[in-house]
């Protein structure tokens, strides 16, 4: 055994579903490290929440296999798997008491009583609800269910941790603020989480490493920097942020770069090592930039690697921000550039002429 | 998600196979004896299991069978109409008027139909009879001279009395319905110009559709099928057709007819409501 | 004007609703007054005060006997019913699958179909099958009309019954038994309890299929039917209908606080008017 073997958690190969004669997973090939945080994202129907009720033991695969801490895990039944859930909806046992959710998993395990109240109080403690044991389920708010789950599923002390969109019931503020502890605690601890979501900010802030799911199939594994920097496919791109897609073509290629004609900007030399991993040159038909790598020049002292004349046909002020939609040469839609706005700098009406400034090295191509 | 559809749909019907064989052999099996029963007939205690059509014709060309249907299916539908209309300003005052303890009006509704129905009817022939409360009442204090007798052993009093017993069964249908409707229909539907009581005709009694429907065929079903009423205050021109289905399988001995009797007033009923439910679906309810 | 037009209908509804309500008690008011009347006659103007009228239930040896009967049939058909229609109620809240709405449909189908129908049908059946009519034949019938009724009362218990709660339990290592011992059975008995009180009164008022079906051994409805051919018996059996009235409101009540208990601890707020 190697030592990266050792450090896989769980192992998917050739993961299927069929449910009568519609395809939710088509063969997910993905492994998973010990002690990460790993997201499955995707928008809803993409089958991720499906892979996770099947690592669970919910669900079993139609075709190919599951290992969990080096065990294959076929015909093992959830109660017997070294993994808990965080439900979406909680589940938090309606009639007994937070301590007694808690402690639930404790009991099956038939603890002796006195250890089963103090690993609840540890667990409560991690989760910020110390002194709460009493209360019963239904005195609880969204933010307070949703630490009872986690602290249920913590007290069992699983290799791993599946969270099924945790957040999604809780309002905005609550969600960021859960993000930030949720990931801190998962680094204190070391255990693998892995988490399903539909917000692909709450997979960038939080996660290790992100699985992009579409129709059941696995788009792009990657670290979230890798995922906005270097999409793979216009489809991941513009699920994760926004992209701006300007058309293009090859014009040159060599061993070290590759030469391309983009319709709005002209015409650049960039290195081959740019390139996406399995990308043909020759297939090449646009370039991603996005918003925040475009920079409206405001006067002479601001410089840029390259400019390109164009004019701006609409102005979003969010306050930090201003979005501009600016029509450059050719016949593309407008692109949308972001600008903070800093001391001294005014926000432009529609209608202004202005130079935009650019980087070869912040291009992504796509085929 | 969840299991495949197959084991699912197979946990499922186990579960359900129980009450359903049940029902299969204490519900369809008997009734679709009853049918059988129907076409053959009886005299005295042997039975002539001939295919035949004689019950039918008895049951639906003698005057006797012809008139207490009629009288039937007469009775009912004022019992209906009377217990409906009588019923809706109720379930219409809980819904809309009553804003705390709409549990302890509908719990106080329902409390005098757990008694015993045949204490229920027998009581109603002591308030209306010649020496009865009614009666009793209404001449201590000088509104009439002599008792009324037109209140007790005739239709009257079956309708009473039933709209009585089914009252319960009457309001909560249309409560339900009522509150169901989204009070901001209301409040857009004067917001656009409509007085109460055009709001009331244009909205509210469109959406409690469904509801009324469900009212009228919860209580004009099983009204056909009662003999308790008629029996106790129908008098002899308040008998009903379940009355003869009663004696035919009783007295007469006779069930291949009482069971003719007993489907061809089901059909017949069965017909009314289809019609009852298509006229009300045109009205605007959309029943589920 | 549209302010005073609706003063004035919500004051004539209120005074509606209590007319309405005088009609649907004046029976049942009746039944004490005449059951504590010192006369044999059941009329106006009531004469005296007495408790003999119990006294002679007391007394009554085939009035016992129809309540051991009564009380055997309405036991088990409330078990019985509650059985069938925790069965279906679970797999109609729980489980997809085809068919599931006639078949339903079909079970629930005593609720509107006219008693005198269930009651002959069966009997029919019966005769055909040289089956004797005893207590026996009359549990058969009951639990056919009190099934849905049943049916109706746990359906709300175990659809609000999220099905993740039974997943957290497999997931948290508890096995199917123990899963249905820690989390369904405490969250549905309630529903369970009321539906075993409703089905118990429902059989022990039930005269219809009791009167049809009925053997030589006749329930506590059936006896009454009979006793009230007899003037000299009235005031007795208003006395017996008395108590029958009481122990029913007193059942209702307990099954309301049970349903109200089971939607609580599952969080719902307690809808008005569960068990119709």
């Amino acid at each position: 055994m190697t030592a990266t073997d050792t450090n896989d958690i769980i192992v998917l190969s050739d993961v299927t579903k069929t449910f009568g004669t519609f395809q939710a997973l088509k063969g997910i090939n993905a492994t998973i490290r010990e002690g990460e945080f790993f997201s499955l994202l995707g928008p809803s129907g993409c089958g991720k929440t499906t892979l996770l009720r099947m690592i669970a033991g919910f669900d079993e695969p139609t075709t190919g296999a599951i290992e969990i801490d080096d065990k294959p895990m076929a015909g093992i039944s959830a109660n017997k798997r070294p993994t808990n859930m965080v439900f979406q909806s909680y589940a938090i046992f309606p009639h007994l008491s937070v301590a007694e959710n808690v402690g639930y998993g404790l009991k099956t395990r038939k603890m002796p009583k006195t250890e089963i109240a103090a690993e609840v109080d540890k667990a409560l403690e991690m989760v910020d609800l110390r002194g709460l044991g009493n209360r019963s389920a239904h005195e609880l708010s969204g933010g307070q269910r949703q630490r009872v789950a986690l602290a249920r599923a913590l007290v069992m002390k699983p290799k791993v941790i599946l969270l099924d969109e945790p957040l999604s019931a809780l309002d905005k503020k609550l969600r960021d603020q859960m993000q930030v502890e949720l990931r801190s605690l998962q680094q204190s601890l070391g255990i693998t989480f892995i988490l399903v979501t539909h917000d692909q900010e709450e997979a960038l802030i939080m996660s290790d490493r992100i699985a992009v799911m579409f129709e059941g199939e696995i788009a792009q594994l990657d670290s979230p920097e890798g995922l906005y920097r270097r999409p793979r496919t216009k489809r991941v791109a513009s699920f994760i942020g926004v992209m701006n897609f300007l058309s293009a073509k090859l014009t040159r290629e060599d061993a070290e770069t590759l030469t391309i004609q983009i319709d709005a900007l002209g015409e650049i030399t960039v290195p081959r090592d740019i390139a996406p991993e399995g990308l043909t040159p020759s297939e090449v038909d646009a370039i991603g930039i996005r918003p925040e790598m475009l920079t409206v020049l405001m006067d002479d002292t601001d410089t840029a690697e390259r400019t390109v004349e164009g004019s701006i046909t609409g102005t979003s002020y969010y306050g930090d921000m201003t979005y501009y939609e600016v029509k450059l040469p050719g016949d593309g839609d407008p692109v949308t550039i972001s600008m903070r706005n800093t001391a001294g700098r005014s926000v432009l009406p529609a209608g202004s002429k202005v130079s935009v400034g650019w980087g070869a090295e912040s291009i992504v191509l796509f085929e | 998600m969840g299991v495949t559809l197959d084991k699912e749909a197979r946990q499922g019907l186990t579960l359900l196979s129980p009450t359903a064989l049940y029902a299969l052999l204490m519900l369809a099996a008997p009734l679709a004896m009853v049918v059988t029963f129907s076409f053959w007939t009886q005299n005295y205690l042997d039975i002539d299991t001939t295919l035949t059509l004689d019950n039918y014709r008895e049951a639906w060309s003698k005057p006797i069978y012809q008139v207490l249907m009629m009288r039937s299916l007469r009775i009912s539908l004022m019992v209906t109409v009377v217990t409906v209309l009588l019923a809706f300003p109720i379930a219409y005052y809980l819904s809309f008027h009553v804003k705390k303890r709409k549990a302890l009006w509908l719990f106080l509704i329902t409390v005098p139909f757990w008694t015993s129905y045949l204490l229920r009817v027998f009581l109603w022939k002591v308030i209306l009879g010649f020496n009865g409360v009614l009666n009793t009442a209404l001449m201590q204090v000088g509104l009439i001279d002599e008792p009324l007798t037109f209140i007790l052993y005739n239709s009257n009093a079956v309708v009473l009395t039933l709209a009585h017993a089914w009252a319960p069964f009457a309001i909560l249908p249309i409560f339900v319905a009522l509150e169901k409707i989204d009070r901001s229909l209301l409040e857009a539907a004067e917001d656009l110009g409509d007085g109460p009581v055009r709001r009331f005709f244009r909205i509210t009694l469109p959406l409690a559709m469904p509801g009324v429907i469900a009212s009228t065929l919860i209580v004009l079903i099983p009204t056909v099928g009662d003999f308790i009423t008629p029996r106790l205050v129908g008098g002899t021109d308040g008998l009903m057709i379940a009355n003869m289905i009663q004696i035919q399988f009783g007295k007469a001995n006779n069930a291949p007819l009482g069971a003719a009797l007993a489907i061809s007033s089901m059909v017949i009923v069965a017909a009314i409501s289809l019609v009852i439910y298509l006229v009300g679906k045109k009205m605007g309810g959309r029943t589920e | 004007m549209t302010r005073l037009g609706k003063y004035l209908s919500a004051r004539w509804l209120a005074v509606y609703a209590v007319v309405y309500m005088l009609f649907l008690y004046a029976p049942v008011v009746l039944l004490p007054l005449f059951a504590f009347n010192d006369a044999t006659i059941i009329s106006f103007p009531l004469t005296g005060f007495t408790t003999q009228w119990f006294t002679v239930l007391w007394e009554t040896e085939a009035l016992h006997a129809a309540v051991r009967n009564s009380a055997i049939v309405a036991i088990s058909t409330a078990v019985l019913s509650t059985t069938l229609g925790a069965c279906a109620a679970r797999a109609a809240a729980r489980y997809k699958f085809p068919g599931k709405r006639p078949v339903m449909g079909f079970i629930m189908l005593p609720l509107v179909l006219p008693e005198i129908i269930v009651a002959v049908s069966l009997l029919v059946l019966l005769m055909q099958l040289g089956m004797s009519l005893s207590l026996w034949t009359v549990i058969l019938g009951h639990i056919l009309i009190c099934t849905p009724f049943s049916i109706a009362i746990l359906s709300s218990a175990f659809q609000g019954l999220d099905n993740s709660l039974e997943e957290a339990s497999f997931d948290l290592g508890e096995t199917r038994w123990g899963t249905f011992r820690r989390v369904i059975l405490p969250l549905v008995m309630p529903g369970v309890v009321s539906s075993l009180l409703i089905c118990f009164t429902i059989s022990l008022d039930e005269f219809i299929i009791a009167f049809f079906l009925t053997g030589t051994d006749v329930t506590l409805p059936v006896y009454i039917w009979s006793q009230l051919r007899f003037p000299t018996k009235l005031p007795s059996v208003m006395a017996l209908g008395t108590i029958l009235l009481a122990l029913s409101v007193i059942l209702l009540i307990m099954a309301e606080w049970f349903r109200r208990r089971s939607a609580k601890k599952q969080g719902i707020e307690a809808s008005a008017g569960g068990f119709m």
